[in-house]
């Protein structure tokens, strides 16, 4: 049996959903961080997947583009939960309610 | 010549500059010789210019400054023709004379430096007026007139009733501007251009009776505020609060005469407009009739005046509604002679009696002021008409034109005649309050003549009233044919000549010296004591001023009140609240979406992620 892109795509939606039920279904904070690292790397594995079967560098390139963008982001993201959590000794992110209208 | 030309309003304008930066600095009697020297300055140069007019040999000349609106066709470009000449050598000429007696007149004034610097200011204004080859730069002129006028009558701003008549002045003055402004308009949106040659050559060609009406009554209405004829004329009374010379200048002899020179100028709109000239005969007919009733009862000496000038330029705007423009030019000239006269020669008695205007407090002043005396009862003599004064020629010449026109402007040559009456009544009656019978001032007042440098200006002016009416007799029309050429193609109307003139001189001469023979038979003995309604309704100028002030201000104060304290407060700041208001109300609508909680966002993220993507499937477009 050989594995074709169809099976990276299918893979790449598999965890992209997994990713969104984390964000929608759990209340840790640094759960959901997670979740959006997994949709993110589901992209990622798209791209790798399409730029192979095109013969083209770019899904390659712009998977470093998200590589590094993610990580700053979890640089800043990180440090803000940490400092949450210092301050309210929770992370539960319906906790944090200050910003309702 | 441009350059001689332009110098006739730079050396005023010099030394405006200069008394504004140093007049204080220099101060009595220096700031007065060096306006007076510019002025002067200006006026001899006029004379050189005109002199090729004078010989017949001079053209219409030009001097461009600078290109200024090219949108309106209009550049800063000065005219020198006939007709504006005769004005510069007028407005310059009288201007000297009353600048030299002002020395006098100002001195002592703690503000006699300012005050040379406003009469310099006026003296250029009046010059960009006339001198204008274009309706903008005119109605520059015609602003700035009424600026420095302004700046004049209140110039004693610590009187509360000079500062009022001063805003005065300018309000009304600004009812008629509105009129010129919309008269400029239509004149630009018919011609392309506010240039006089296009105008005026274009007209017959472009204009409609209907738009030469139109512009017609505009532009009287601009001419009534400037020249103070009925409904506009109240400002002019209240004038008289500012110093006497300016009174003499400005609002006798040179800037109210605007309106005449104005309608003048524009004739060749005039004449395709027969009814708006009509309406310039009738306003100045009735407005001759009804200023001279009030001058009858008036007791300050410079309000007789003053109603003597309004009365006066009725008849200019008889004369120039009748399409006598040379008549009433003339009138113009002899009148800015023999009325500067008799107003310096009241400040000559004011001065003289230590600020006293009232004539019931004077009497018995011919053997204190004999030059005084002497020079005003040649003006007296002038404007009452009688030969061979300058008045008595220029007057009679608008009347017996309106009476060739025939037909119902015979009317109006009778109320002319009913006005030259009691024009000759209310003189007579001012000369014998101020110079005959019994002292009436108060004990310890020593009245003496005034200094030379005060006199001398009378004395020139009372040569100016003798001789100045022979330019233009019946005998030699020298004036009428030297103005031709700005005329020329005009319909003209001219006096009649033989027998016809005869008869109406010899008429209005009669009238003349029947209303001096009334005055003095009234006034020779005691003094009526001029007190019944009758008197008190034609003392405050039947009430007109009371009922302006009732109606107009009153009803603009009332207005203004109601658009600041209810238009404003309800109207504008309601309008604004109301958006805030709004703002906020939907704002608080909106609020609940905001619930805090991350999840609902992403929740709401991924209904959105995925509507779009049914969205776009459903369209086939991938």
């Amino acid at each position: 049996m050989t594995v074709t892109p169809g099976w990276y795509m299918a893979l790449a939606a598999f965890l992209f959903v997994i990713g969104t039920g984390g964000i929608l279904l759990r209340r840790n904070a640094l759960v959901m961080f997670m979740s959006v690292e997994l949709m993110l790397n589901a992209v990622n594995l798209t791209f790798v997947a399409a730029g192979r079967e095109l013969n083209v560098l770019d899904g390659q390139v712009s998977v470093f583009f998200v590589m590094v963008v993610a990580a700053a982001e979890v640089v800043v993201g990180l440090a803000i939960i940490v400092a949450v959590f210092r301050k309210r000794q929770t992370a539960s992110v319906d906790e944090l309610a200050e910003l309702r209208g | 010549m441009a350059l001689l030309l332009s110098l006739i309003v730079l050396l005023p304008l010099a030394g405006m500059l200069f008394l504004f930066a140093f007049g204080k600095r220099i101060g009595e009697p220096g700031a007065g010789i060096v306006a007076t020297l510019t002025v002067g300055g200006s006026f001899l140069t006029a004379v050189v210019l005109a002199l090729d007019f004078f010989t017949g040999s001079g053209a219409t000349e030009t001097a461009r400054w600078f290109e200024w609106l090219p949108a309106f066709g209009v550049a800063a470009e000065l005219r020198w023709d006939q007709l504006s000449a005769l004005m510069t050598l007028v407005v310059t000429g009288v201007g000297s004379l009353i600048h030299l007696y002002s020395i006098g007149y100002m001195h002592g004034d703690a503000r006699f430096g300012r005050f040379f610097t406003y009469m310099n200011l006026f003296i250029v204004s009046m010059l960009i007026l006339v001198l204008a080859n274009n309706f903008a730069l005119m109605f520059v002129g015609w602003e700035l007139v009424g600026l420095s006028s302004y700046l004049l009558i209140s110039f004693w701003f610590e009187r509360d009733t000079a500062a009022a008549a001063g805003k005065k002045a300018f309000v009304v003055n600004r009812v008629g501007d509105v009129g010129f402004i919309v008269a400029l308009m239509l004149i630009f949106s018919v011609f392309g251009s506010l240039g006089f040659d296009t105008v005026f050559e274009g007209a017959r060609f472009h204009l409609t009776e209907g738009m030469a009406t139109a512009i017609g009554l505009l532009l009287l209405i601009g001419a009534a505020g400037k020249s103070a004829q009925l409904p506009l004329y109240v400002w002019l009374p209240d004038a008289m609060e500012g110093p006497t010379p300016v009174s003499a200048l400005i609002h006798a002899a040179t800037m109210v005469t605007a309106g005449v020179y104005m309608v003048a100028r524009t004739g060749s709109i005039f004449e395709l407009a027969p009814v708006a000239a009509a309406t310039v005969a009738i306003v100045g007919a009735a407005t001759a009739l009804y200023a001279a009733t009030i001058a009858i009862a008036q007791r300050d000496i410079k309000r007789v005046l003053a109603y003597s000038t309004i009365s006066q330029l009725g008849y200019m705007f008889m004369g120039v509604g009748a399409a006598a423009y040379a008549a009433g030019v003339f009138h113009l000239m002899t009148h800015a002679f023999f009325k500067a006269l008799l107003f310096l020669g009241a400040g000559s008695v004011i001065h003289g009696m230590a600020d006293e205007q009232d004539m019931h407090r004077m009497g018995g002043l011919a053997r204190r002021m004999p030059v005084t005396f002497a020079t005003m009862a040649i003006a007296w003599l002038a404007i009452s008409g009688i030969p061979p004064l300058a008045g008595f020629w220029s007057k009679d010449e608008i009347l017996a034109a309106v009476f060739e026109r025939g037909g119902s402007w015979k009317i109006l040559w009778g109320v002319g005649l009913v006005t030259v009456l009691l024009t000759a009544f209310y003189m007579t009656r001012m000369m014998w309050l101020t110079f005959f019978g019994e002292p009436r001032w108060e004990a310890g007042l020593e009245p003496r003549e005034s200094p030379r440098i005060m006199t001398i200006p009378l004395l020139a002016l009372a040569i100016l009233s003798v001789v100045g009416g022979l330019v233009n007799t019946p005998f030699k029309l020298t004036l009428e044919h030297f103005l031709d050429p700005v005329f020329e193609g005009l319909r003209l109307v001219h006096a009649p000549g033989g027998s016809v003139a005869w008869i109406l001189a010899g008429v209005s001469v009669a009238a003349g010296i029947i209303g001096i023979g009334a005055a003095i038979m009234r006034y020779r003995g005691p003094v009526p004591a001029e007190s019944g309604p009758g008197w008190r309704l034609l003392g405050n100028g039947y009430y007109v001023d009371d009922l302006y002030a009732g109606v107009f201000a009153r009803g603009g104060k009332l207005g203004a009140a109601w658009l600041a304290f209810r238009f404003d407060a309800r109207g504008i700041d309601g309008a604004v609240e109301g958006v805030g208001a709004l703002t906020r109300r939907v704002g608080g609508w909106l609020r609940p979406l905001q619930t805090g909680f991350v999840r609902s966002y992403g929740l709401a993220i991924v209904a959105g992620a995925v509507g779009l993507l049914a969205w776009f499937l459903s369209r086939g477009a991938f």
